[in-house]
């Protein structure tokens, strides 16, 4: 007995780091993903997930590397808590022939199927489909692979993602639809596009949801470990609802944000919702780490993140030959 | 020409017979291969061309679905990429506005935009044909659609024998493949070989050779020129009748090859003429042909009206044999 707790303690120790770890190499990213569009280095857009790294990390922490994700627009996030490589995810932001999809998908449409990535999808609500579907195969199957389908608040406006959920309900099929309520739908509040209470629709199919706080990744993750066990026991499917924030712009464009939010709404969340700054404080307060820690792990992240934005930097482009391959496969 | 040469002692299928006797051939092949669509597992379809196969396959492999087109195509999209090999029945074409999405943006790019790495083997099963007194919601051929999108592959049986060993390719082929069915033919009588044969996707079908006149029809299309066909040759003019038998991929060659001989062309398709199938195969010609042609190619589809209700109202929507022969006459003339 006296043996055993000390060792229990340190695998959720080792868990608290590897999330807080995964949480900041999303932000350093994602910043070097604005630095990159800041000076023109980046065709297009990217939609910046800075703020909201506990949703990810929180629920892809209590996932297998074969179960399945889908994800959204605002996608970076997913894909590096499901295992994405940085390097691979710079270039394929840059177009290069190195990226997850030969630069074919860019920043919307990363997807991976070494790390159950089914992709991320530019269509608000569109992958519900295919997350459920997912979900599908591995109950026919008998795989015990689960799926998780991430989307927007936004998405709650979508038909497909409730006739999804009412045939997941009726199959009990393996998926946790995870709603990342960052209280717009681009540049709208929800307030202006959600009738009623979020949480009464998921139970009008039977399907179970629970809300938590997606600042607070040791919160996520409990969540969603016991809906990912859920559905791995064959009990179905269910909903979790993660109260969250974007700090940045709806994409890297959108920096004059005054019509829509206010400046102190934002350093409300920026000061005292930090997902990042809460789970490294809340470590340190536990006694599980020491300031200096956090630090080295931050070094550490932001080295290979700048070794990452080089390696992508310096990868070719796809020769134009490679147009109108992968069309059929 | 496809036929085989013992064609006397090959069964006659129904067309649908056909369809139904490609998907269990392929079920009880492959237990990757399921069917999901409304009043598909007892009922049998509408159409009553899935009768039985849920007896043999059982309700997980022939699954009714809720009345959720967009939903239950999505699924098939993810189901497809995970392991399985699905086949969605969208009871009538009409509704494929419903799934647009799915297809369009999801089953055709998911390939292209991941550079390869996921694909998307389903197949879509749906209906196209007026006539049945169905009105504008039930009635119109819209494959054109599907034709219009890159990663798309999309068929038109217009005989039993093809739909069978186009059905069999259909669910073989890695991509998303859409499978349109008239569903004024699912009568149609022929000689369906019981044998496991699959026809390319991409291989036209010379139903007819003739000298003077090629008719390019698609589908039910190919009934209407075959029957042109034989009252044209009474009044002395030869028509060659070419069933492209995919839209995509289009097999240019056969097309290009019948037109380079006969130097005339009638394009025939049930969808609307603008826009649409017709004018993207006389395109072809037009482009890679014009040089051998004695008369500008002429299309011949439906009427550019939603489809009416009233008998004679529909029935002058639709092409027929006598619109044929007089196209064929005046070109040849
Ligand atoms: C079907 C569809 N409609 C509209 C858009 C344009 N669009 C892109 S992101 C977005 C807002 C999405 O809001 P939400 O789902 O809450 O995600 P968030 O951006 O807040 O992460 C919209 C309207 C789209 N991509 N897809
Ligand atoms: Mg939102």
């Amino acid at each position: 007995m006296t043996q055993a707790a000390p060792t229990r303690h340190d695998a959720a120790l080792d868990r608290w780091l590897r999330m807080y770890r995964r949480m900041l190499m999303i932000r350093r990213f994602e910043e070097e993903a604005n630095d990159l569009y800041t000076r023109a280095l980046m065709p297009g857009l990217a939609h910046l997930y800075i703020g909201e790294e506990a949703v990810a990390v929180g629920v892809c922490e209590a996932l297998e590397t074969n179960d399945y994700i889908t994800s959204t627009h605002r996608g970076h996030g997913h894909c590096l808590a499901k295992g994405a490589e940085l390097d691979r995810m710079f270039a394929e932001l840059l177009g290069k022939r190195a990226g997850y999809c030969k630069g074919k998908g860019g920043s919307m449409h990363i997807a991976d199927p070494d790390t159950g990535n089914l992709g991320a999808n530019a269509i608000v609500g569109g992958s519900a489909g295919i997350a459920t579907g997912a979900a599908f195969s591995a109950r026919r199957l008998g795989t015990g692979q689960v799926a998780v389908c991430f989307f927007g608040d936004g998405a709650l406006g979508q038909g497909l993602v409730y006739e999804v959920m009412n045939m997941a309900a009726l199959w009990k099929l393996p998926v946790v639809y995870v709603c990342e309520n960052n209280l717009y739908n681009e540049y709208t509040h929800n307030s202006e596009t959600l009738a009623g209470d979020i949480m009464t629709r998921g139970p009008a199919f039977g399907v179970p949801g629970e809300r938590v706080d997606g600042q607070d990744a040791r919160a996520v993750y409990a969540a969603a470990r016991a809906q990912v066990a859920r559905a791995r026991a064959g009990e179905g499917p269910s909903f979790l609802l993660c109260d969250t924030y974007r700090f940045m712009g709806h994409h890297v464009g959108d920096v004059s944000r005054d019509y829509y939010r206010s400046k102190a709404e934002e350093n409300e969340w920026k000061t005292h919702r930090d997902p990042i700054r809460l789970l490294g404080e809340a470590l340190i307060a536990e006694q599980a780490a020491d300031p200096a820690d956090l630090d080295a792990i931050d070094a550490e992240v932001s080295a290979s993140v700048g070794q990452a934005v080089e390696f992508a930097k310096n990868a070719p482009y796809p020769s134009v030959d490679e147009v109108d391959d992968d069309v059929y496969a | 020409m496809s036929m085989p040469e013992t064609e006397t002692a090959v069964r006659q299928l129904t067309l649908g017979d056909a369809i139904r006797e490609a998907l269990a051939e392929e079920m009880r092949r492959d237990p990757r291969v399921l069917i999901l669509g409304e009043d598909i597992a007892e009922a049998g379809t509408v159409f009553k061309v899935l009768t039985g196969l849920v007896d043999e396959f059982g309700p997980d492999r022939v699954l009714d679905t809720p009345i959720s087109e967009p939903g239950f195509t999505g699924i098939a999209v993810g189901a497809a990429m995970t392991g399985l090999r699905p086949v969605v029945d969208i009871m009538f074409g009409d509704f494929i506005g419903l799934t647009m999405d799915q297809m369009v943006n999801q089953a055709a790019k998911i390939h292209y935009m991941s550079g390869g790495k996921w694909k998307v083997p389903m197949v879509m099963r749906t209906t196209m044909g007026a006539t049945r007194r169905s009105a504008a919601q039930h009635s119109q051929s819209l494959h054109a659609w599907f034709c219009h999108v890159p990663g798309l592959k999309v068929v038109l049986p217009s005989t039993p024998h093809d739909a069978k060993g186009l059905m069999k390719s259909a669910i073989r082929d890695e991509n998303p493949v859409a499978f349109f069915e008239d569903k004024m033919m699912y009568k149609l009588k022929g000689p369906v070989p019981e044998d496991d044969y699959t026809i390319p996707l991409g291989a036209a079908d010379v139903k007819r050779e003739g000298e003077d006149i090629t008719i390019v029809a698609t589908s039910s299309m190919v009934q209407v020129a075959l029957g042109a066909a034989a009252r044209l040759a009474d009044g002395g003019i030869s028509a060659e009748v070419v069933d492209p038998r995919t839209l995509w991929p289009l097999d240019e060659t056969t097309i290009l090859e019948s037109v380079r001989k006969t130097s005339r062309a009638i394009v025939m398709d049930e969808g609307y003429g603008r826009y649409g199938v017709m004018a993207e195969i006389a395109s072809v010609i037009a482009e890679q042909a014009f040089f051998d042609l004695e008369a500008p190619v002429k299309r011949i589809g439906a009427m550019h009206v939603p489809i009416p209700f009233s008998p004679p109202l529909e029935d002058a929507t639709v092409p027929t044999e006598q619109t044929v022969c007089e196209a064929a006459e005046a070109m040849c003339g």
